[in-house]
């Protein structure tokens, strides 16, 4: 439960990151705020040459709107977007699924933007940014990609990220107009999820992304389905995530937890839509 | 910023409970070893080593850290508080720790730094807390003796002995 041998450096700006991860590629990781990568090199499950430190790289902790998008930078802590004043009206899905990711204690450190790059397919944030269609801004020395969050997370803790590339930012587009609903559940609470169900409801249609079961969030969009057709839609759904049996829970249990917590984000979401 | 090498030991300095310190570590000592083996503060228990289980939990620059996951070469220049800095003085409790001792809020002790740091940062900002804010607090902690009632008893026992107080004095003496 100690990391193995590794070389430091306390970056002091994303030049001198992208250089480190330009010239050592796999061999480099980056290290925000180590919710969930320090747990890996205690573990061993992460072995790199050279821990790149990010958290004193000022240009990264940043909060932005820009053209309907919230932009989230790579130091921003997950507490300090859980305190920022436009949260639940910009972000209502964000709002409601934050405090739901670890703990006081560890939102306190860790990042929007690694639990993004850590892609645990039970996370919050990885599964928000999916099912609001956000977007994950990489970039590398020479160039820089905005990818698509569903296509960003290839699997579990998989990642369309290349070894010379960063994520500099993640983007969450403005949803204030819809209900929104999160749920998920747990052995304890801040525990990884046993399920997580995420529901965005607009006029137009109902859309529900799950953690947790498959190796990454999956989302289905749906007319504005109620009673047994809405069932049915979940029965469907919760078969196709192809839940299987773990310490935690068995793969049934997991496809009632969908069907159930399915439908009451859902519920919450239209109730919230007024 | 040069690059510390992984074979050698580099200096750290910083502040421990308002006084200025150093010591020296490998990039990859964890601060709970360092705080413990080379500065000798050993109030600050080792549990779980993967962030689970709390009794690590310290302050470093007003934040809740598990120190476990956190590295001895990370808290350079950073204001770093333990346990050890709760009590007013060295044969005084602090508000919190008298309202555990009265309520047995602890029994065998080993998980009690970590949720004593989580319950001072937390009524430092929360003057009237809520049971449930409360056991929503310690769900980032295990407790295997207590059962928990005990010490949830102490934080809201604690919280109405502070109130009429001002918060930044949380750690003063009864």
């Amino acid at each position: 439960m100690k990391p193995a041998v590794f070389d430091y450096v306390r970056a002091e700006s994303a030049d001198e990151v992208l250089e480190i991860l330009a010239k050592e590629g796999a061999d480099a990781r980056i290290i925000a705020g180590g919710q969930s990568f320090m747990a890996m090199l205690n573990m061993r499950l992460a072995r790199p040459k050279v821990l790149v430190d990010i958290m004193r790289v000022g240009s990264f902790d940043r909060i932005e709107e820009a053209s309907g998008q919230i932009v989230i930078g790579a130091g921003v802590r997950q507490a300090k977007l859980l305190g920022w004043d436009e949260l639940a009206a910009k972000l209502p899905l964000v709002a409601l699924a934050l405090p739901w990711t670890g703990h006081v204690q560890t939102r306190s450190r860790g990042t929007i933007c690694g639990s993004i790059a850590h892609a645990d397919p039970s996370a919050e944030l990885p599964l928000s940014l999916i099912a609001l269609g956000g977007t994950v801004h990489l970039r590398s020395l020479k160039k820089r990609r905005g990818v698509p969050a569903a296509e960003y997370i290839t699997g579990m803790m998989s990642t369309a990220r290349a070894d010379d590339e960063m994520i500099e930012a993640v983007s969450f587009p403005v949803t204030s107009e819809r209900g929104h609903g999160f749920r998920e559940i747990a052995r304890r609470h801040g525990d990884f999820a046993i399920v997580a169900c995420a529901a965005i409801v607009s006029d137009k249609g109902i859309r529900l992304a799950v953690g947790g079961v498959a190796d990454k969030p999956e989302v289905r969009d749906w007319p504005r389905l109620a009673d047994s057709a809405l069932d049915d839609a979940l029965n469907v759904f919760a078969y196709e995530l192809d839940a299987r049996d773990d310490v935690h829970a068995t793969g049934r249990y997991r496809r009632e937890l969908v069907r159930r917590v399915g439908r009451a984000v859902i519920e919450e979401a239209v109730q919230c839509l007024g | 910023m040069p690059r510390l090498n992984s074979d050698q030991r580099h200096h750290v300095n910083f502040v421990l409970n308002g006084k200025p310190i150093a010591g020296d570590a490998e990039p990859r000592m964890l601060l709970t070893d360092f705080l413990r083996h080379e500065i000798g503060a050993t109030g600050t228990h080792v549990g779980c080593e993967h962030g689970v289980c709390g009794a690590c939990t310290i302050s470093v620059d007003g934040m809740l850290t598990r120190a476990c996951l956190t590295l001895a070469v990370q808290i350079e220049g950073c204001d770093v508080r333990t346990v050890e800095g709760l009590a007013p003085t060295s044969d005084r409790l602090s508000v919190l720790q008298a309202a555990f001792r009265r309520n047995y809020a602890l029994q065998c002790g080993f998980c009690t730094a970590g949720i004593l740091m989580s319950l001072d940062a937390f009524l430092r900002s929360n003057p009237n807390p809520t049971e449930n804010q409360i056991r929503d607090l310690l769900s980032g902690h295990l407790c295997r003796c207590t059962g928990y009632t005990p010490i949830i008893l102490a934080a809201i026992e604690a919280a109405a002995e502070l109130t009429p107080v001002r918060s930044d004095e949380c750690s003063r003496h009864v």
